[in-house]
């Protein structure tokens, strides 16, 4: 299994050499041009002339790639073009964000979603199971700026119970450590933040974890509905146990392969894929930051942000195959 | 299986109930808001009327003070970096403005210059010379004294590519310097000769060219004073460590989140500002924006969709604050393509554009129709001038006169993006597509990236284009100069308009630092180039804010940043 985690790990590097190629042909064949658009309709042709000299644009693609490479190759991800700031320094509380949201969502979508799945497989044609899988349909389908904006209309502008954006209260901002917010407010001592950082989490993470809710719950249920009919549970049945321990730790214990896989991947797209969320709900994360790249025509950003994100997709996907052997003894690398 | 369908049955069933339930629910809901509004009008106009005796009685205790004075602005970007010369957006200079300070500062709602860091200051031989006083027992947030050396250090930064605190090699430019004093040390137009430190206080520019907005550059947020010493303590980290010596001390910056800044209790003005902190918070979201200052996160909001002032004009708990307008958004020919060097086209053309509808359609009568490009407010406008009606018979007369009662077509280019002065601009090329198609002209809507517009329309390759231009100083410069002078090719004149005359009148004025004798020389311009119609000029837009009806004493400046030194917020 070590041999197979560091064979894994060594994949990564061409994976990641890829990423950056096609990133890097992509936002150059774009049209735009970064000093055009930093500076505006008002610039002199002087003034671009000089920021792009400044900034290495004038230089051949190939140099402009190869400096960048041999950057990354040192650890380091660039400078951005716009702010100024060292991306490996300023990509962290980005990224802290956007996975302390992913993890709530996740969290959320997994309670929520299997065990919708795992009573809907037992009570197979119960009015729950209908019930559940009718909202799963409508979680799938429905768009994430509408269920965010619906949200916040109910439960910030109307209740008011549930603050409508960012990560925490502007007047009283966390000290931040780790930039999770949940574990900065215990380090800090602040059950109070922690209070306030937690309600700023429900309404994005709820809106973000739905459609993952949704797949869970479905590819629970019906992995479930395969193992019920299996002959082992009926004989489990046979020897007298309760019938709720029997779903639980029999029968999910050996549906739980597909659902991991499921999860792995959800996770992997709500990483990248939060932006609608994060923009509604002023959440600064990883995919505001990548995005209002593009829109800059910010190169290393893009580009820097678009491999970190990729290798930490690569790394969900590697962290769950090796659950798979823990999980199911049968499989093994 | 029968029971299977049953459920289905009845879940279907329900599902119909509660979508029947949704849609009925509507109605009485909108009674309810209605006669919420109602009510709330009522209440508002009691409070007005309240607030009228109280104010009869004491202008100023007609609102008792909320404990809280921490101001909430919200708007839908971040800043760049709070190193204002160093880059161009409105968000960073909006922020800036609390910090740092500079020479002279612009009146609360005109671009008239008064004193700021510099308590006097006199203009000798003629423009060549500028001697200013500063203002004494000033410090610095880090509590270093402000001095003559500190401002010399800061221009001198911004003017020498060698000096060690212009920071070349980490990608600082300071392209408004460059714009507004001619470029940098060593060029040719470089106006700003020696700068002199004649006391601890007293520091003198000298100038190789008089310039006539000198003193407006003086009061530009561009061009605010830094502290010597933070230079010397953050190097090219100044852009997020920021030291002035404003109303507000920088704290904390979270990107893309928010930006935290507290009172400086040591500011030179006594008694003020009247707030305690004020937050620079980011939503990205222009409904989520409102959303939040509905439930009352937050204070202020830029950024208002147009569609929803009159929403907000009808609660009163909440107030629209109006910009004034200090923009042209307009519609420009390319000069050197046929048939647009033919000025007769333009003028025609210049008939069959309807301004008022534009304006009822795109900025919900938030603008003014243009005359000349220059806003209403400034020096020199010349109200005179007899604007080109919305007529289309006169435009279809006029178009057949100069030989196209045949019909024309042409490629409209249109922006890609909102800018203030073109909140809509594909649906105002819409607008604009139906006006010309009246008169028997078809123009294409033609649009690009941002970036390649502006590139492509600055070499030339459109036909009729929109676009716009934003004030900065307040001096009609800044305007002129780079819209319509032929030195501005290639550059900001993407009408290719080149005016020997105009050129000369322009040349004139800048130089000149006699105010009547610019304004003279401004008016002349704005007849010539109405004669000639190089553009369309559409639109002064007003920018509008909302914010909550706590918020007092706030004045939107034209120059879309605004020091908060006077804001406080009611019970």
């Amino acid at each position: 299994m070590i041999s197979y985690t560091i064979r894994r790990l060594l994949m990564l590097i061409p994976v990641l050499i890829g990423m950056s190629l096609i990133t890097f042909s992509i936002i150059h064949l774009i049209p735009g041009n970064p000093a055009q658009t930093i500076l505006g309709e008002q610039a002199t042709p002087q003034a671009i002339e000089q920021l792009e000299e400044q900034l290495g644009l004038n230089e051949p693609y190939f140099v402009q790639y190869g400096n960048y490479m041999m950057g990354l190759l040192q650890g380091d991800l660039g400078t951005s073009l716009r702010t100024k700031a060292s991306i490996s320094s300023e990509i962290w509380p980005y990224l802290a964000a956007t996975i302390e949201l992913t993890i709530f969502a996740m969290v959320f979508a997994v309670i929520v979603g299997v065990n919708a799945g795992i009573i809907s497989a037992w009570k197979q044609n119960s009015l729950f199971d209908y019930t559940s899988m009718l909202i799963a349909l409508i979680g799938v389908s429905m768009p994430i700026f509408w269920l965010g904006l619906l949200e916040q209309w109910i439960f910030a502008q109307n209740l008011g119970w549930l603050p409508a954006f960012g990560r925490g209260n502007p007047r009283d901002p966390v000290e931040t450590v780790t930039n999770f917010y949940l574990l900065d407010s215990i380090i800090n001592g602040r059950p109070d933040q922690l209070w306030t950082s937690f309600k700023h989490l429900i309404l994005p993470g709820v809106a973000l974890g739905t459609i993952p809710m949704a797949i869970i719950a479905r590819m629970t249920r019906s992995s479930m509905l395969e193992v019920l009919r299996s002959d082992y549970i009926r004989t489990v049945e046979a020897k007298g146990s309760h019938t709720l321990s029997v779903v639980y730790r029999h029968g999910f214990k050996n549906a739980v392969i597909p659902v991991l896989t499921v999860v792995g991947l959800q996770t992997g797209t709500l990483l990248g894929g939060a932006i609608l969320t994060e923009t509604i709900f002023s959440w600064p994360g990883v995919g505001r930051y990548v995005y209002e790249a593009i829109g800059n025509r910010d190169y290393p950003v893009i580009q820097s942000g678009i491999i970190v994100i990729a290798t930490i997709f690569v790394f969900i996907n590697l962290i769950v195959d090796l659950l798979y052997t823990y999980i199911d003894p049968r499989i093994k690398y | 299986m029968s029971e299977r369908k049953t459920w289905l049955l009845f879940l279907s069933l329900v599902f119909v109930v509660v979508l029947a339930a949704c849609g009925g629910n509507n109605e009485p809901a909108d009674a309810g808001t209605n006669n919420n509004e109602a009510e709330t009008n009522n209440t508002s106009e009691s409070n007005n009327n309240e607030a009228n005796e109280a104010a009869g009685e004491n202008s100023e205790g007609d609102y008792s003070l909320a404990e809280d004075q921490t101001l909430i602005f919200a708007r839908g970007g971040d800043s760049v970096s709070l190193d204002y010369a160093s880059v161009t957006d409105g968000e960073s200079s909006r922020v800036t403005e609390q910090i740092y300070e500079s020479l002279l500062k612009f009146d609360e709602d005109s671009f008239e210059i008064g004193p700021g860091l510099a308590e006097d200051w006199e203009v000798l031989d003629d423009g060549l010379r500028f001697v200013f006083q500063l203002r004494e027992g000033v410090t610095f947030h880090d509590g270093t004294d402000f001095n003559a050396e500190a401002v010399k250090i800061n221009f001198e930064r911004w003017a020498d590519p060698d000096h060690e605190y212009h920071f070349a090699d980490e990608g600082y430019t300071y392209s408004v310097y460059g714009t507004q004093f001619g470029g940098f040390k060593g060029d040719d137009g470089h106006v700003i000769e020696e700068i002199n430190v004649l006391g601890d206080h007293e520091i003198e520019f000298v100038l190789n060219e008089s310039l006539g907005a000198f003193l407006q550059n003086m009061g530009m947020s561009y061009f605010s004073i830094t502290s010597p010493a933070a230079f010397e303590e953050y190097g090219s980290a100044i852009n997020e460590n920021p030291v002035g010596t404003g109303p507000f001390k920088f704290v904390s910056w979270s990107k893309d989140d928010s930006i935290v800044l507290e009172k400086n209790e040591d500011y030179w003005l006594e008694g003020y500002p009247k707030l305690d902190g004020v937050i620079f918070q980011v939503i990205p979201d222009n409904s989520a924006r409102l959303t939040a200052l509905r439930s009352g996160e937050i204070d202020i909001m830029d950024g208002l969709n147009p569609d929803d002032v009159e929403q907000i004009e009808a609660d009163p708990e909440l107030a629209v604050f109006e910009r004034d307008t200090n923009n042209i958004g307009y519609l420009g020919f390319n000069l050197d393509k046929e048939p647009f060097d033919n000025p007769d086209l333009r003028r025609a053309l210049n008939h069959a554009i309807d301004k008022e509808t534009l304006i009822s359609l795109l900025y919900a009568g938030l603008a003014e129709p243009a005359t000349n490009i220059i806003p209403p407010s400034y020096m020199g406008y010349n109200d005179s001038i007899d604007p080109y009606a919305y007529d289309p018979d006169l435009a279809k007369e006029l178009l057949e006169e100069a030989g196209f009662g045949d019909g024309l077509e042409f490629d409209l280019w249109t922006m890609p993006v909102a800018r203030p002065y073109m909140p809509d601009p594909e649906r105002a090329a819409e607008v604009m597509q139906a006006n010309l198609a009246d008169v028997g002209v078809t123009a294409n809507i033609v649009s690009m990236e941002w970036a390649t517009y502006l590139e492509r329309t600055e070499q030339g390759e459109h036909d009729i284009f929109m676009l716009g231009w934003s004030g900065t100083n307040g001096d009609p410069d800044y305007f002129f100069g780079n819209l319509l002078h032929s030195g501005a090719i290639p550059g900001g004149n993407r009408n290719f308009y080149r005016s020997d005359e105009v050129d000369s009148l322009l040349n004139q004025a800048k130089n000149s630092v006699d105010e009547d004798e610019r304004a003279e020389l401004y008016k002349e311009v704005q007849e010539i180039v109405h004669e000639d119609a190089p553009m369309i000029p559409l639109v002064h837009s007003i920018p509008v804010l909302a914010g909550s009806e706590r918020v007092k004493n706030y004045v939107p400046h034209l120059s879309t940043s605004e020091p908060l030194t006077n804001v406080e917020l009611a019970e």
